[in-house]
């Protein structure tokens, strides 16, 4: 059930740097990869549910891949898989031409949101701090360097006047504007966003938006997990629609059609567009409002 | 009261009982320390089931005739590693520790009534017995609270990390299994001292109040482990200082002061946030 798209070649109308660089200088570049679960109780291959197989995908620097299809599809398992903390099956995914592993700081990662409780005894600017010098062992002192880089990160999020605020005490698109400092303080040459809208209100959506398409412009790549893909419809250059039947890679207008996820579901389903929006209506799992759930 | 307090020997009294007194001030920093991220971990109620388990594990090596911080440490590390290993997840944690807590002090209570010494020393295990400690123990008790001073100075980042924001620190490639672990182990072992300085039941008042009054008046990360770290120092070492002075032991002093500073934390904090209420509505 594998769909190959033709791919690589078509980058949306956002202008970045990236769309100069020769061909072949992907950031990522999945091949094949396939991620088999074992069924509980049962031990082998042979009872495995398979979560996606042969996924291949090249992501060109500032290009902005939308990651779509209902929970359990393994979205988040993809992303698991990109920061070297879930083997696949088979294929292999390497990151600027090294296989992936654990703790790469190239790779910016904002997860799935959490709302941080009130009492959590941290300011803003600890929380970029730890995405910048929390892997390293000894004692909180940051050096210059660490100070600045920080310091530039917030800024680019646009969070200078959250720096010096308790991070329990703003608000979930506030905090999630100090996620995104967090995941870009290294300056990643890939950005992996697991439902960063979420929750959040129109305005508060469309300046991430802005953030993580400043972000792309400085040649950053992005994969974007979204519940709804229309608040990034605009810049989204690519699709990935991750389904239990299979996978499809294209522009929105080649993978968000009527046959193709119908063929994705297993089930008649329709596509509709209304002025600038997509809606899906009549999927098993109705993605566009399907409830925030984990999937695992 | 009259009699209970009596200053007059004091400097002679400090001398002899010098080496307690540097073991409360080292307890009271690791305690402040150490305490900031079981509050991070949500844990408080994990370091009381230690602590059971702990004096469970000093009673019954006082009944055997075997080194009492040694049988705590084991009944400690036992315990931090059940806790660890089952109690993942804060709630499963909590249930574990519910189940632990009776089953130690139990066991403990056992020991003590089988134990044919003076009642006297009996009851410190639960309550506080420092200046009861000898010499050799007390150079057990600073070297083992410096060993945890060290290995938390040198896991100190990854171990906020986790504790803060463990979602991006697992993207970020912390071990935070390994981490626990490590972490529990550290517990495990500040608790052990803690028992044998100021009780098995009084253990949260140097391992959670200090940082939980220091949260209370700051959110920044370096700030709060220095001014728990403070707090435990404060309180453990005015408890003894007082003590000494006086008949009573030692645990009641250290307990009112580290509950009076959590309480004028609470007030500052209070005052603090009516005061940019005002100037909100103002």
């Amino acid at each position: 059930m594998d769909e190959h798209e033709p791919r690589g070649d078509r980058h949306g109308g956002v202008v970045t740097p990236a769309g100069s660089r020769p061909a072949g200088a992907a950031v990522l570049s999945i091949r094949g990869a396939s991620l088999r679960f074992a069924a509980p109780g049962h031990h082998g291959p042979r009872h495995g549910r398979d979560l996606w197989t042969d996924l291949d995908l090249e992501v060109a620097p500032g290009e902005l891949i939308a990651i779509l299809g209902p929970n359990g599809a393994g979205k988040t398992t993809l992303f698991r898989a990109i920061l070297g903390a879930q083997p696949l099956s088979a294929g292999e995914i390497r990151l600027l031409g090294d296989p992936v592993r654990r703790g790469d700081r190239r790779i910016g990662a904002v997860p799935q949101q959490r709302i941080f409780p009130a009492s959590v005894p941290m300011l803003g600017r600890d929380l970029v701090t730890l995405g910048r010098t929390g892997t390293r062992l000894g004692l909180p002192i940051t050096r210059r360097a660490d100070r600045d880089a920080v310091t530039a990160a917030i800024e680019a999020a646009g969070a200078t006047a959250l720096a010096d605020r308790p991070i329990g005490s703003l608000s979930g698109g506030e905090q999630q504007r100090l996620r995104l400092a967090q995941a870009i303080v290294d300056e990643p040459a890939l950005l992996l966003a697991d439902e960063p809208l979420s929750s959040l209100d129109l305005g508060h959506q469309r300046a991430i938006v802005e953030l993580i398409d400043a972000q792309r412009a400085r040649g950053t790549a992005v994969l974007f997990i979204a519940h709804d893909v229309n608040p990034i419809l605009a810049s989204v250059d690519r699709i990935l629609y991750l389904a239990p039947a299979g996978h499809r890679i294209g522009t929105s207008a080649e993978v968000l059609r009527s046959a193709v996820l119908s063929d994705l579901y297993g089930a008649h389903v329709d596509v509709v567009r209304v002025h600038d929006r997509v809606f899906v209506v009549g999927g098993p799992d109705d993605h566009h409002h399907a409830e925030l759930t984990e999937e695992e | 009261m009259e009699g209970v307090f009596d200053f007059s020997d004091y400097g002679r009294l400090l001398e002899l009982v010098s080496g307690s007194v540097i073991a409360c001030a080292i307890l009271g920093i690791v305690g402040g320390l150490i305490g900031v991220f079981v509050m991070q971990r949500d844990m408080a109620f994990a370091v009381h089931g230690i602590s059971e388990l702990s004096f469970a594990g000093a009673a019954g090596a006082l009944l055997i005739g075997a080194d009492v911080l040694t049988g705590s440490i084991v009944g400690s590390l036992a315990a931090a590693a059940i806790i660890g290993v089952l109690g993942v997840r804060a709630r499963d944690r909590n249930s574990i520790v519910g189940v632990l807590m009776p089953f130690g002090l139990g066991l403990g209570i056992l020991f003590l009534a089988l134990y044919p010494g003076r009642t006297a020393n009996k009851f410190g295990l639960l309550t506080g017995q420092i200046v009861a400690v000898d010499f050799a123990q007390l150079g057990l008790l600073v070297g083992t609270a410096i060993a945890v001073l060290v290995a938390l100075a040198i896991i100190w980042r990854p171990l906020a990390f986790d504790s803060l924001d463990p979602e991006s620190a697992q993207a970020r490639g912390v071990r935070g299994g390994w981490l626990s672990a490590v972490f529990m182990l550290l517990l495990g072992l500040t608790v052990a001292v803690a028992v044998q300085i100021i009780g098995a039941l009084l253990v949260l008042a140097l391992l959670v109040t200090p940082a939980a009054a220091a949260i209370r008046v700051s959110s920044s990360v370096v700030a709060v482990p220095l001014l728990s770290a403070a707090f435990g120092l404060v309180s453990a070492l005015g408890g003894i200082l007082i003590a000494i002075g006086s008949t009573l032991p030692v645990s009641p002093f250290i307990t009112t002061i580290s509950f009076a500073i959590y309480l004028v934390c609470r007030l500052i904090a209070g005052m603090r946030s009516r005061r940019s209420a005002v100037r909100m509505v103002s």
